[in-house]
Order: structure tokens, then sequence, then C-alpha cells
């Protein structure tokens, strides 16, 4: 089957979710544009947003239309080449006009999973729900002729199960898209040890198509991203426990996460990246990964206390950031979670003194937003002389931030220890591309 | 006519800001000032320097789409708003797209010459960020003949000029003439620093020639020709200035010292529905200003000063050709060399022109005007530049479209 073909009928299931309407919108310009093509003039492409939430679609064919239109406004000039034979269409307003109709032309909102039955391709993006996801893909393959092909966006649930329990044979793979979808470029592929080839070539084909950076990863609990996120989230919890003895936990969380942010130079600091996530979504995270690692805990009591008080951070529908560990105001964080007392405390009460403790960031400090502007030899002859001043402080921060950095090293080989990753470069693409970092956790800035 | 049969004078001009990207001021996401902010401010300021409403006899805007940009026609209703002293009294509006400006200060010219008016009052006007640029391109592809949109590029001006610039670089070399191109920018910019009103007037980068070869024309994305440090940008602005007779002077109470008058003018339209007849020639500029020189009797060294439609770096070029600076394909050459920054032979577009200043599209022909009378009359601030003794005439060049409409005019101070 032709690439153009399989994408002829495809579901996303999940559509309305955060991760489901990215892989819609990108996937409906893809199908949109492949039948643009003179040679599939005369096909139909059908895409069927499903998902159980008549609200939830309502909400999405919304983001939809505004997004295409967007992408529309972007590439004017490559959309004018796809319309020649059209001489009606003079304007640039015309054309994008045509483009986003044809684009939603493709979309089928549905609620209905037997939309599901008559396509080639179906993506997955439900709750990191195992058991719900095998359901879908059994009910959907016991009812579907075509074969079709299942592309899971799971970031923790082993893919290799879902294959076996829902019968699938190799015709399934993890298509792990990074948040949000349709603006990172990052895309981890995950085969199971049954994977068709055609299948993964296909999905190599269609990251291209979608101009995405690919990592391949092991079906191994959390593949590199989760794997490496976890960890290193678990590691700030642990210093934040650590540090509580000495001071507040409000002070010691306020330290970790300017450690990690300013000290790593990192686009945020560790609690503020579990907030921005979901609190609920990160401790769901390490549950579904926790039991495929005999040697390791990944759990903590820190989450569990947060969700017991229902503070989950994550975000709202609009994409502003919901109070976690920290509280936000129009996105900058102004105050801490004390869950003893169970309320917010002002960072001016405590900024002052928590400062102090770490110690000040020597003058070769650089800014995250500009260290990730640099590249080559440039960018790391600037980190290496930053690095290399905070191992001559004797500070608390920078003592925080050298163990951090050579606990995020160790996270990383052992990612490729473990065959999680098949090299160390790949551990460092995703956490470059997928989480911005400005640099690679395997480095020889700590050692 | 070989010579104008009266006296012509300009003065009391002013130029509102050019607003858009560059300006701190500009912020898309908030409501920006509207095309009525703008013909007040301008009229406004224009009146007060020439003792307010009374001393006008009739009002001439100058403006190019209102009409789409802000859904607005009819703009000589608005003499009024400006000022109630102004209502009932004529007002004009004319458009020849990004010459507007131009056939407005001529459209004074004349009904000066005419005995119709002493004191016109000459606007221009043009509110050009009220949507997408993408969108804005349709809106100036109406400048063109709109039978050749469909086969126009996105950015339907951008694409012509850049054919120019490819024809331009095919006969005489791409680095010769990126040089030539990059130079144009580099003095718009440092032109511009100097002008407050300036839409780059805030630009602070160090290196602007690696700015500008920092970017390679990529028709992938944009034109094939040009990258956008070749291009104008979006602006909204006014200008305004007032056209008196001889009598008119007496009457508004400006002396001679603060008027430049007006030497020789020249207007010229070519067919729009055809292709230019030479794509490395500003063929109607060569006209136009030819019979602006031959008007004002002079040749161009006596001109100190040009204000020359830079609505595209290669424009620039081409007009020093247009001009008789430099033989056909030595422009590049001549403006690489420095010939036409603010200390060199002839110095141009002394407050960044389009490209550095900003390009309101229908007030463009209005602020070439005003920049050329500031200079002549002292009045240009940080980027007055001298004028030699031997050189005591200025110009300025107006075009419409891919140079189908074009006004040239020669001014010198009035004595």
């Amino acid at each position: 089957m032709e690439y153009a073909d399989r994408l002829e009928n495809v579901t996303v299931l999940g559509a309305a979710g955060k991760m489901g309407s990215g892989i819609l919108l990108l996937t409906a310009v893809e199908m949109a544009e492949l039948n643009l093509l003179p040679e599939n003039k005369n096909k139909v492409f059908v895409l069927n947003a499903m998902d159980v939430s008549q609200e939830g679609l309502k909400g999405v064919m919304r983001y939809l239309r505004a997004q295409v239109l967007r992408i529309a406004e972007k590439k004017t000039v490559m959309i004018r080449k796809m319309y020649t034979d059209r001489d009606d269409l003079d304007e640039n307003s015309d054309y994008i006009r045509q483009y986003v109709e044809d684009v939603m032309s493709v979309v089928r909102p549905t609620t209905r999973l037997e939309s599901a039955y008559e396509s080639k391709l179906i993506f997955e993006a439900v709750a990191e729900n195992k058991s719900l996801k095998v359901k879908l893909f059994s009910q959907i393959d016991s009812n579907n002729q075509n074969k079709p092909w299942y592309f899971t966006n799971t970031s923790s649930v082993p893919i290799n199960e879902m294959e076996k329990e829902a019968g699938l044979d190799g015709r399934i793979i993890g298509f792990h898209f990074y948040n949000p979808p349709a603006v990172q470029k990052l895309v981890e592929i995950i085969k199971t040890d049954k994977t068709a080839e055609e299948v993964n070539e296909f999905a190599h084909e269609y990251a291209k198509r979608l101009r995405k950076i690919v990592v391949p990863s092991m079906d191994f609990a959390g593949f590199i991203g989760n794997g490496h996120f976890m960890r290193d989230a678990l590691h700030g919890m642990k210093e934040a426990e650590e540090l509580a003895k000495d001071y507040t936990l409000p002070e010691a969380i306020y330290m970790v996460n300017k450690v990690t942010q300013e000290y790593l130079v990192r686009p945020m600091g560790i609690f503020q990246l579990v907030d921005y996530v979901g609190i609920d979504v990160v401790n769901f995270i390490m549950g579904v990964m926790n039991p495929y690692l005999p040697d390791e805990e990944l759990s903590h009591r820190l989450l569990e206390k947060m969700l017991e008080l229902e503070v989950k951070g994550g975000q709202r529908s609009d994409g502003s950031q919901k109070d976690g560990f920290l509280k936000y105001d129009k996105g900058k964080a102004v105050a801490i979670f004390d869950p003893d007392k169970k309320e917010y405390v002002d960072i001016n009460e405590i900024k002052e003194k928590c400062d102090e403790i770490l110690g000040p960031l020597p003058e070769e400090h650089i800014v995250w937003k500009k260290a990730v502007r640099l590249k080559g030899e440039a960018k790391d002859e600037i980190l290496a002389k930053f690095f290399n001043a905070l191992k001559n402080m004797d500070t608390l921060g920078a003592e925080l931030a050298i163990n951090y950095g050579k606990r995020s090293k160790e996270i990383g080989e052992q990612l490729v220890n473990s065959k999680v990753a098949y090299k160390e470069e790949d551990v460092n693409t995703v956490m470059l591309t997928g989480f911005f970092h400005a640099y690679g956790p395997i480095n020889q800035f700590f050692d | 006519m070989k010579k104008l049969r009266k006296k012509v004078y300009l003065t009391a001009g002013y130029n509102t800001i050019s607003l858009g990207t560059g300006r701190s001021e500009f912020n898309p996401k908030k409501p920006m000032p509207g095309i009525e902010h703008y013909i007040s401010e301008a009229g406004q300021n224009t009146l007060k320097k020439i003792g307010g409403p009374d001393k006008v006899d009739e009002i001439v805007v100058g403006n190019f789409m209102a009409a789409r940009f802000n859904k607005q026609a009819h703009l000589g209703g608005f003499s009024g708003m400006i000022d109630k002293g102004l209502e009932f009294k004529p007002a004009t509006r004319v458009e020849g797209a990004c010459a507007s400006g131009g056939l407005s200060v001529l459209t004074g010219i004349k009904n000066i010459m005419a005995d119709f008016s002493d004191v016109v009052l000459s606007l221009g006007v043009e509110v050009q960020n009220s949507m997408k640029a993408i969108y804005g391109a349709d809106v100036l592809a109406g400048a063109g003949w709109f039978q050749k949109r469909k086969n126009g590029h996105a950015y339907f001006f951008p694409g012509q000029f850049s054919d120019r610039a490819g024809a331009y670089y095919e006969k005489y070399g791409f680095d010769y003439t990126r040089k030539g191109l990059g130079q144009w920018f580099v003095n718009a910019i440092e032109n511009a620093r100097l002008c407050p009103t300036a839409q780059e007037h805030e630009n602070k980068v160090p290196d602007l020639h690696a700015l500008y070869n920092s970017r390679k024309p990529d028709g992938r994305f944009f034109v094939d020709d040009l990258t956008v440090f070749d291009c104008s940008k979006v602006s909204d602005g006014a200008s305004a200035i007032a056209i008196v007779s001889e009598e008119g002077l007496e009457r508004i109470g400006v002396s001679k010292e603060q008027a430049v008058e007006v030497m020789g003018v020249g207007h010229r339209v070519r067919n729009i529905t055809q292709d230019p007849p030479n794509m490395v020639e500003l063929t109607t500029i060569k006209k136009a200003a030819h019979d602006a020189l031959e008007m004002a009797g002079i040749t161009i060294d006596q001109l100190g000063t040009i204000e020359t439609h830079d609505c595209f770096s290669i424009a620039g070029i081409l007009a020093t050709e247009a001009l008789g600076y430099a033989e056909p394909g030595k422009g590049a050459g001549f403006v690489a060399e420095g010939n036409t920054s603010r200390e060199g032979k002839i110095p141009m577009n002394t407050t960044g022109g389009l490209i550095g200043w900003g390009h309101p599209t229908g007030g463009t022909g209005v602020h070439m005007a005003v920049t050329v009378w500031e200079q002549l009359t002292g009045n240009a601030g940080n980027a007055q530049i001298k004028f030699n003794e031997d050189k005591p005439y200025a110009m300025s060049i107006n075009m419409g479209g891919d140079d189908v409409t074009v006004v040239a005019m020669v001014y010198k101070k009035a004595q």
C-alpha cells in the first residue's frame, strides 16, 4: 500500500485532548495536502476526530480552524502553488480560505468508535490507561477488515504488552509526540519486538513529511523522554526533602527550583516543569513505569500529598498554567505551596533569605534564553566556563547544581546502558529538542 | 509647459511617526491609532504653522487604499474633523497607488497655478497595520493590474521588484549587485537613526552589513531574489504640507526663509496592463525626472539631495541610473562606493527613505516633500545636511506601482 493510500482513512482516538488535537491538526494538514496532489484529486480522504466528549469536539474543531488558518497565512507562498489549476483564486485571501476549507473538510468529528472501523491507520491519544487502550484496539481490530495500523502516543505504557493483549501482531508502533505536537519538533518512535518493517518505514516517512526530528527509542518504561524526566524530577524532590530538614518545605522547593533553572541553565525549574506537565500526570506516569523497574522506586510522597490536597498543576484549556507546587500570575511564579499549612507562601517572603543561602551566581553565568541560541563549540565553551566557575565555588547553590548535573548524566547513561536509548546522542537529542535544554545531559561539564 | 508660469511655494511641513515593526510604540495585540488619528495629527500641526484653518482655500488628501485597509473611502470628508474651520471647504482625495502623496502635492500646485487657490493643505496618509502582511499584500497588489494577480507572487510587489533584482543580477552579477543593495540598506538605517519619526529610528544593530548579509534570498519562504532587508516595511503614518502662492505666503505670514519654491515638476504614467519595457531600467522615473530637471533648467550636478522611492533597495539602485548618476549596470557600484550616503556625492533619502523612515504608501509622496522642505530650510534636526552653493536644489521622486505613475519635483529654498 502506498503512503497516500494508508492515509486515506485515518482515525484519531482522543482527538479533543491536548495531544490528540495536535495530532489531528498535523494529520489533517498532511492528508489535505496529499488530496491536493494531481494523482490524488479524485480520492476521498477521511480523518475521524473521535472523542467521547461532544463539548471537547466542539472546542477542537474551533482550535483546528484557527490553527489551520495560521498555518495557511504562514505558508501562502507554497499554498498558491498547490492550486495552480484553480482559475477562480486570485488573492492570497482566496487561497487561504480555500486551503482552510479543504483541510477542514477532511475532518469528521465523531463520538462513535464505529467510525474507526473503516480506517487504515489509527492514532491513539487517549488517557494513559493500558486497559482502556487495549479495549479500544481490540474492539476496532475485530470490526475492521483493513488490518489497520495503530500509532500509539503513549509516553509510558509498554507497547509490546498492548500489542499482545489486543492481538495486533506487528501492526502497532509507538509514535510519541511531545507537547504541543504542532510545535514540538521531537517524535520518539518505539518499535515492539514484532512491529512490521513497513509500519516502521511508514512511521519514519510520516514523521519526515511532518518535518519532525525522530529519535528511536526502546519499548521500556517511559522511553527516553519520561525515562529521563521522571528520574530527574524524583531527584529534585529528594533534594528538596533533604533541604527541608534545615529549612521550611516552601524554602526547599524554592531553592531546588531556582537551582534547576538558573544554575543548570534550563528553560524552567524542575518543580515548575512538574506543574507544567501536571502533578497528577507525573504521578500517574511514575506509577505506570514503576512496576517495570525492580531496582528502582519511582514514586514520591510529596506528589501523593499534593494530590491528596487536590493541588494538581497542569494547564487550562486556554493554555494558562494552573497552580501546583508554585502559584502563577500570568505565567510567572509568585508563591510556593506549603503542603503542611495547605497554603501558598509569597515568594518575596523567602526569596532574599534563600538566595543568600544558595550564594551568588558566578559572573560567568549565562541565562538559558541566551545559551539556547548559541551553537557548537562556542556554546560548549561558554557553558564549560560557567560550570567550571560553579565547581570552584563553595556555596550550597553550586553544590546542588553540580550534584544535579551529575545525576542527570547518570540517568542519561542509565538509559543507554539499559538499551532504552540506542546511543548517547539520542538521549541528548530528546532533552535538547523535546525539553528545550541548552545542553544534553550526557556531557563533561560536571565531571 | 516649459516653465511654471507662477511661483509656488511649500512650507509648514509635518510628519507623524511611521508606525510599524521597529517602533517601540508598535503592538499589534493592542488597539492602534486609526486613520483618523493620523489625518488629524498631520493636518492640525500644519494648520498651526500657517495660522489656522481660515487661511486655507482647499484640502487635497493623497491616499492609496484606505477603502480596503480601513474600509474607509471618501477621505475628503475628514477635513472638517481635522479642524471645524475646514468644514465646507473644497476637499479632494487623489489616488495613484504609492504615488498618491506626490499627486496630492502636484494637485495642490496645479490648483495654485490655475488661480483656484492661494493656500492648499496637502495631506498624505495610509494605515496598513490593520491587517496581517499576507493580506496587506493583496491590497497593495492593487497598484498593479489585477488580471496579473493570479500569476503573481503571494507577496505581489516584492515579487515584481524581485524579478527586477533577478534581471539585474543576471546581467551584472549577483555579488556585485548585493553589495550595492546592502549599502543602500545600511545608508537607510543609519539615516533613519537621525530622525525621531522614522520607523527604524530605534534600530541599534551594531553591524548593519552583517545583518543584511545574514539572510540570503530564498524563494521557498519569500521572493526569489530579495530578502526582507531589501524591502520597505509595513507602515502607518501621515504627512502634511502647505502649498501656497506668493499671495498665499503673505496671507499665512510665513517668511521665505521657511519656504521652498517648486522649480519643476514631472508627471508620467506608463500603461499598467503591460510589463515594464526594460526590467533593469525605471523608464517612467527616467522620463519624469528628466521633465522636472528640464523645467527647473538644471542638471543633476546642481542637486544637493534627492528623496527617491526605494520601496525596494533595487529601486534605489535603478534610480541612480535613471537619473544619470551612473551608467546602466554601474548603479550598484555607485551606491556601494558610498556616493549616495549622507556624506557622499549626492545624499539620498537623508532620513531613511522608504526602507528606513517607513512607507505609509499613500503618504510617502507628501513625506518626501516635507523632508526636502526640512533639509532646504534647515529644519531637519539631527538629520540636517549641508548644501554647497553650487548645489542648492533638491529633488523628490515618488513612484506608484512598478514604475507606472511617477511624480518628480525639483525644489529650491525660496528667495
